[in-house]
């Protein structure tokens, strides 16, 4: 199960990398629990200054910007693979 | 946290398909411009037939060459400038302005404030991130200050409209606005007015990944905005540009010389409250600014005008009393708005 959270507190960037993260996980249905943070202490907490960040596994992959689909596509086929090995 | 670091695979590197893309629509772009007077005469004289020198037909005219000349050159503009911002960004300049004394730390974070790509929804964070890292909030509101102030669309439009000189001075102005009123922000010992929890926040470990966009990233998402950008302000753009061109052709000369002079002493006031609620509707504004200048309204009311325009944007100061006092609100829009009567004045005295 991965765990994915998105920061950002509400604006349309943050809401637009929320949609497109969903898609991907339900396109590679994969199990994941998506979670959106939007609490300024929480964010701050993962040295996330600029916001949309995006978070997969308790780490941080992207921020400050919208990254594209085959991106989002690679960090969650890489956790989602580094989850199975033994 | 999770020890074991997520291994990102590289991204593949740039062609030469997108730049080749880019230099053909930037000749393109040129080829255009410089067929617009042309363009618009045949349209307005030839195609639709009307008469030079009738007020319809400068009317008219002034529309059709108008609008395609605004909308090419805020698309121009908007793809060079986030071309420009895509090698910045807020953690940067974070660590630029780290350690840095009032003064030169205020004109370093005015000018970075314009460079640096930044969403209003990120204010919050930022302002926490740089009062963790120790900048002075002087040099912190110089940063968001210039931001609001100096405006990509607002330039390209003055640039359009009219010509280098103004676009400079409004730029010009712009930067002196936020490194004064850092520096005053910075004296009025602003820490009072800064809410306990953001003293508290733990920021973590500067997140690990490091973005290195290739020149393809840097294309696409200059194309990406410039879409978004103007596809949101067209219309306003061309509203604008109507109602100037109805000022252009069918209001007399001089008729505004009496309350929009330089003259008169309560115009830039009057403007600037004027400019308030109008927020982030610089496109629609330029263009009648533009025409009402034409016809006696002085450059510094103008400027003044427009900046007010831009800068006092009530909804995107508001997102700041999440971390800090209202009272530092209200100082932050007075000495602001202050600022921007003052260049009024200025621009009316010397020019005027």
């Amino acid at each position: 199960m991965l765990q994915i959270k998105v920061l950002g507190p509400g604006c349309a960037n943050c809401k637009r990398l929320e949609q497109l993260t969903r898609q991907e996980v339900e396109k590679l249905g994969l199990a994941a629990d998506i979670e959106k943070v939007t609490d300024y202490g929480q964010i701050m907490a993962y040295g996330v200054m600029s916001t949309p960040g995006l978070v997969i596994n308790s780490q941080v992959v992207s921020y400050g910007r919208i990254p594209t689909n085959q991106e989002i596509v690679n960090w969650l086929n890489a956790a989602q693979s580094q989850a199975e090995l033994p | 946290m999770n020890s074991e670091k997520l291994t990102l695979p590289s991204p593949p590197r740039s062609g030469w398909q997108l730049p080749a893309l880019v230099g053909l629509l930037a000749l393109l772009w040129l080829l255009i411009w410089q067929q617009l007077q042309p363009l618009a005469d045949w349209l307005t004289y030839s195609l639709i037939g009307l008469q030079p020198d009738t007020r319809l037909g400068e009317s008219v005219n002034f529309f059709l060459y108008d609008v395609p000349k605004i909308l090419l050159l805020l698309s121009g503009m908007i793809f060079l400038v986030t071309i420009v911002r895509s090698f910045f960004s807020p953690e940067r300049t974070r660590a630029a302005l780290g350690g840095r004394r009032e003064g030169i730390g205020n004109v370093l974070a005015a000018g970075l404030g314009v460079l640096t790509p930044f969403c209003s929804c990120s204010a919050v964070p930022l302002f926490i991130g740089f009062v963790e890292s120790g900048i002075p909030l002087g040099v912190t509101f110089s940063f968001l200050i210039a931001t609001p102030v100096i405006n990509e669309v607002a330039l390209a439009m003055l640039f359009g409209l009219f010509g280098w000189q103004v676009a400079g001075l409004y730029l010009s102005t712009g930067l002196v606005i936020a490194i004064v009123g850092g520096i005053i922000i910075g004296r009025l010992r602003p820490e009072r007015y800064v809410e306990d929890f953001v003293w508290q926040v733990q920021v973590g470990q500067q997140a690990g990944v490091t973005y290195k966009p290739t020149w393809d990233d840097r294309i696409r998402e200059a194309g990406r905005s410039t879409k978004e950008i103007v596809g949101k302000v067209w219309p306003y753009v061309v509203i604008g540009i109507a109602i100037g061109a109805a000022i252009h052709g069918y209001v007399p000369e001089d008729f505004l010389a009496g309350i929009m002079g330089s003259d008169t002493w309560w115009s830039v006031p009057a403007a600037v409250l004027l400019g308030i609620p109008l927020y982030s509707n610089a496109a629609g504004v330029i263009p009648i600014v533009y025409a009402l200048m034409e016809k006696g309204a002085a450059l510094g009311t103008v400027l003044a005008f427009m900046m007010s325009v831009v800068a006092l944007s009530l909804p995107e100061m508001l997102i700041l009393k999440r971390v800090i006092k209202m009272r530092l609100i209200m100082i932050f829009i007075g000495i602001v708005a202050l600022a921007i009567i003052f260049t009024g004045y200025l621009f009316n005295l010397v020019v005027g």
